[in-house]
C-alpha cells in the first residue's frame, strides 16, 4: 500500500492533516451464500481524511460499506475502528460507537418528518445541547431543510432526500462517516452542494470513507483512493497518482 | 396543548365523562353493546401498535385474546370470589409473556411467514383447549360469573352498565398508555423499524429488542381484552377466539386507518356495532329465516368493502382529509394578504 503522502487537491482546498487510523479492513472476506463478493479486502482510513473506494458496478462498494456497518458479516478478517474490533458486533453497537452510514438508495424513514428523520439519526445520544448544536450544523451545511424540516421525507425531491441522509449520518456526531454514492441520480448542481459539503464536514475534522461511481469527482474530493475490481482492491494510493494513472483513467475516467 | 402527557389525559377523562353519562341514558342491551366494544378496542389498539405502528402482521391475536380469557376462567375455577381486578392483571402477565414468546420467534420471520405462523397460532391454539378437555372444559367451555355492581351503587344498578363502566375504563387506560407510547421517542423507534429496519439499525436500534417490545405490549392488551370478553360472554369456549376474531381485529384497524388509535376506535365501532344493527335492520324486514339468518353476515361484507372503497386509508384517513380540506378552506381568504406583505 502506498503510503500517506502530504498533498494539495486540485480545487486548493488542504485537506485536514492525516491522524492515526480511524478504521481498518484486514483480509475481509464477506460470501453471500456460495458467491464471494469481497476476497481479502484491506483498506485504511486514518482521521482526518477523505478516503474514496472506486470501482464500476457489482465490484463490492456496497458490500464493503455494509461490512463495516455490521449489516453483512465477514467470513474471514477483521474490522478495526480505533483499533477496537467491531466485525462481531451488530450493526446498532456499532452505530453507537461512532460509525455512521449513509446507505445506497437513501434509506429514508418515509413516514417521518424531516426533523423526524434526523433526530433518528441522534437516537443513540444522550446530551441534549450537542445535539441542538448539530442540528444548527446541518441546517448551515444544507439551509434547503430547514425549509422542510415539517415535511415528509418521502415527499422530498431525490437531492433533498440525499441531503437528509448525510445530515441523518451526520448527526450521530460520528467517529467516521460512510457514504454510499451521494452523488447518484442528481443534477450536476445538486452534486456540487453534496461534495461541498462533504469537504466542509471533512474541513472541520470529519473522516469520511466515500464510495462513488463518479471517479474523477471522488478522487478529486479525497486526499486517498482505493480501486475495487470483483472484490479485490487492485489499486490503492494518493489520490493525486490514481487520477493520472493510467490504468484509472482507462478504466474509471474514459481517457 | 403541547404536551402530550397533558392533552392524552384531558381526552381520555372527557371521553370517561361522555361515555358514563352515555351508559345512563342508554338502556342495558345498548350499555352492554358499549363494554363489547371498548373491550374489542383494547385488543384492536394493541393489534395497531404491531401491526400498524410496527409493521408486524399478526393474523394470531384471536389466540392471545384466548389465553387471557382461558387464565381468567381457570382462576375464577378455583377462586371464585378473587375481585375482579385480579383475573385481570393475571390475563395480562400471561399474554405478555406469551407475546415475549411469540415476539422473539416473530423478530426471525419476516411478511408472509410471519402471517404464516401466526395464522398457526390462531387455528391451533383453541384446539389445545379442545384436546385437553379436563383441564380447559373443551368445547362447551369453562363457565364466568357475571360481575355484580358494588352495593354502593345501589340495589337495582343494572350488572350490565357495571360491566360497560369497567371496560371503558380498561378500554381509557389502555388508549392512555398506547397514546403516550406512540407519540414517544418508543414510538419514533417502532415507526422506524416498521418503515426501514436497515435504517433503524444503523441508526443505533435494536431492531430484534424493539420488534418483541411491540408484540409484548400488543398481547398484553389482547390478554386484558380476553379476560374482559369472557366476563362479557360469561363463558370461555374455544368456539370464542377462531380465526374470525383475528381477522375482525385486522379488519377493524384497516378500516378505522392503519397505524391511529383514533382509527382503532372508529374501527372497533364499526366492527362491533355493524352486525348488531344489521341484525335489527333483517328482523323488522319479515324475512324468511334462510334469508334472515344470512343476510346480516352479506350486509356485514358489503360494509366493509364499501368502507375500504371509498377510504382507502380508512376512517380516520378519510376524517384527516377533510378536515385539512375545511382548514384550508377557511384559510383561502387571507392568503393574498400574506403573499403581498411577504
Amino acid at each position: 500500500m502506498t503510503p500517506v503522502e502530504a498533498h494539495t487537491e486540485g480545487n486548493g482546498a488542504a485537506p485536514a492533516a492525516a491522524g492515526a487510523p480511524m478504521l481498518e479492513l484486514r483480509s475481509i472476506d464477506v460470501n453471500y451464500g456460495r458467491v464471494r463478493a469481497l476476497r481479502g479486502v484491506s483498506l485504511t482510513v486514518n482521521e482526518g481524511e477523505i478516503v474514496a473506494l472506486i470501482g464500476s458496478n457489482g465490484a463490492g462498494k456496497t458490500t464493503t460499506l455494509r461490512t463495516i456497518s455490521g449489516l453483512n458479516r465477514p467470513s474471514r478478517g477483521e474490522v478495526r475502528l480505533r483499533g477496537v474490533p467491531i466485525h462481531q458486533l451488530g450493526a446498532e453497537r456499532i452505530a453507537r460507537m461512532g460509525v455512521a452510514h449513509a446507505p445506497e438508495g437513501r434509506r429514508l424513514f418515509p413516514r417521518m418528518t424531516v426533523r423526524e428523520n434526523l433526530e433518528m439519526g441522534a437516537y443513540a445520544r444522550t446530551d441534549r445541547a450537542g445535539v441542538r448544536e448539530s442540528f444548527e450544523r446541518v441546517f448551515t451545511l444544507f439551509p434547503r431543510l430547514k425549509e422542510r424540516t415539517s415535511q415528509l421525507a418521502g415527499s422530498l425531491s431525490g437531492g433533498e432526500q440525499q441531503m437528509v441522509a448525510i445530515g441523518r449520518a451526520y448527526m450521530s456526531n460520528p467517529q467516521i462517516l460512510l457514504l454510499d454514492e451521494p452523488s447518484l441520480g442528481l443534477a450536476p448542481i445538486l452534486v456540487d452542494t453534496i461534495f461541498e459539503v462533504i469537504r466542509e464536514i471533512n474541513a472541520r475534522g470529519g473522516t469520511i470513507l466515500l464510495i462513488e461511481q463518479n471517479a474523477l469527482l471522488a478522487l478529486k474530493t479525497a486526499s486517498r483512493g482505493y480501486v475495487l475490481e470483483t472484490g479485490n482492491i487492485a489499486l490503492s494510493g494518493p489520490a493525486q497518482d490514481l487520477l493520472t494513472s493510467p490504468d484509472v483513467q482507462r478504466a474509471y475516467l474514459g481517457m | 396543548m403541547r404536551n402530550p402527557l397533558l392533552r392524552h389525559a384531558t381526552v381520555c377523562v372527557a371521553l370517561a365523562v361522555v361515555l358514563v353519562l352515555l351508559t345512563y341514558v342508554f338502556d342495558a342491551f345498548t350499555d352492554y353493546k358499549i363494554a363489547g366494544v371498548a373491550i374489542f378496542f383494547i385488543a384492536a389498539a394493541g393489534l395497531t401498535v404491531l401491526t400498524g405502528v410496527n409493521g408486524q402482521l399478526s393474523l394470531g391475536h384471536g389466540a392471545l385474546m384466548a389465553i387471557g380469557a382461558y387464565t381468567t376462567s381457570l382462576l375464577l375455577k378455583e377462586q371464585p370470589q378473587l375481585p375482579m381486578i385480579l383475573p385481570l392483571l393475571a390475563a395480562i402477565v400471561s399474554t405478555g409473556v406469551a407475546g415475549a414468546v411469540i415476539g422473539v420467534a416473530a423478530a426471525r420471520l419476516r411478511g408472509p411467514y410471519l402471517a404464516g405462523a401466526t395464522l398457526a397460532l390462531a387455528v391451533g391454539l383453541p384446539q389445545v383447549a379442545v384436546h385437553y378437555g379436563s383441564v380447559f372444559g373443551g368445547n362447551q367451555g369453562l363457565p364466568v360469573p357475571v360481575p355484580t355492581p358494588p352495593s354502593a351503587l345501589g340495589g337495582d344498578f343494572p350488572n350490565e352498565r357495571w360491566l360497560a363502566w369497567i371496560a371503558i375504563a380498561a378500554a381509557l387506560i389502555t388508549l392512555f398508555l398506547l397514546a403516550n407510547l406512540v407519540s414517544g421517542a418508543t414510538g419514533a423507534r417502532l415507526r422506524a423499524v416498521a418503515d426501514d429496519e436497515a435504517a433503524a439499525s444503523l441508526a443505533g436500534i435494536n431492531v430484534a429488542r424493539i420488534q418483541v417490545l411491540a408484540f409484548v405490549v400488543s398481547a398484553a392488551c389482547a390478554g386484558l381484552a380476553g379476560s374482559l370478553f369472557a366476563y362479557w360472554v360469561g363463558l370461555t369456549a374455544p368456539s370464542g377466539f377462531g380465526l374470525s376474531v383475528s381477522l375482525q381485529l385486522l379488519s377493524a384497524i384497516v378500516i378505522g386507518g392503519l397505524g391511529s388509535l383514533s382509527g382503532a376506535v372508529l374501527g372497533s365501532f364499526l366492527v362491533v356495532m355493524a352486525p348488531f344493527t344489521i341484525s335489527d335492520l333483517a328482523g323488522n324486514l319479515n324475512l324468511s329465516s334462510d334469508v334472515a339468518n344470512n343476510l346480516p353476515l352479506a350486509l356485514y361484507g358489503v360494509v366493509l368493502i364499501v368502507t375500504m372503497l371509498a377510504f382507502p386509508r380508512g376512517i380516520q384517513g378519510a376524517l384527516f382529509s377533510l378536515w385539512r380540506l375545511a382548514k384550508r378552506n377557511l384559510r383561502r381568504p387571507q392568503a393574498p394578504t400574506v403573499s403581498t406583505t411577504a
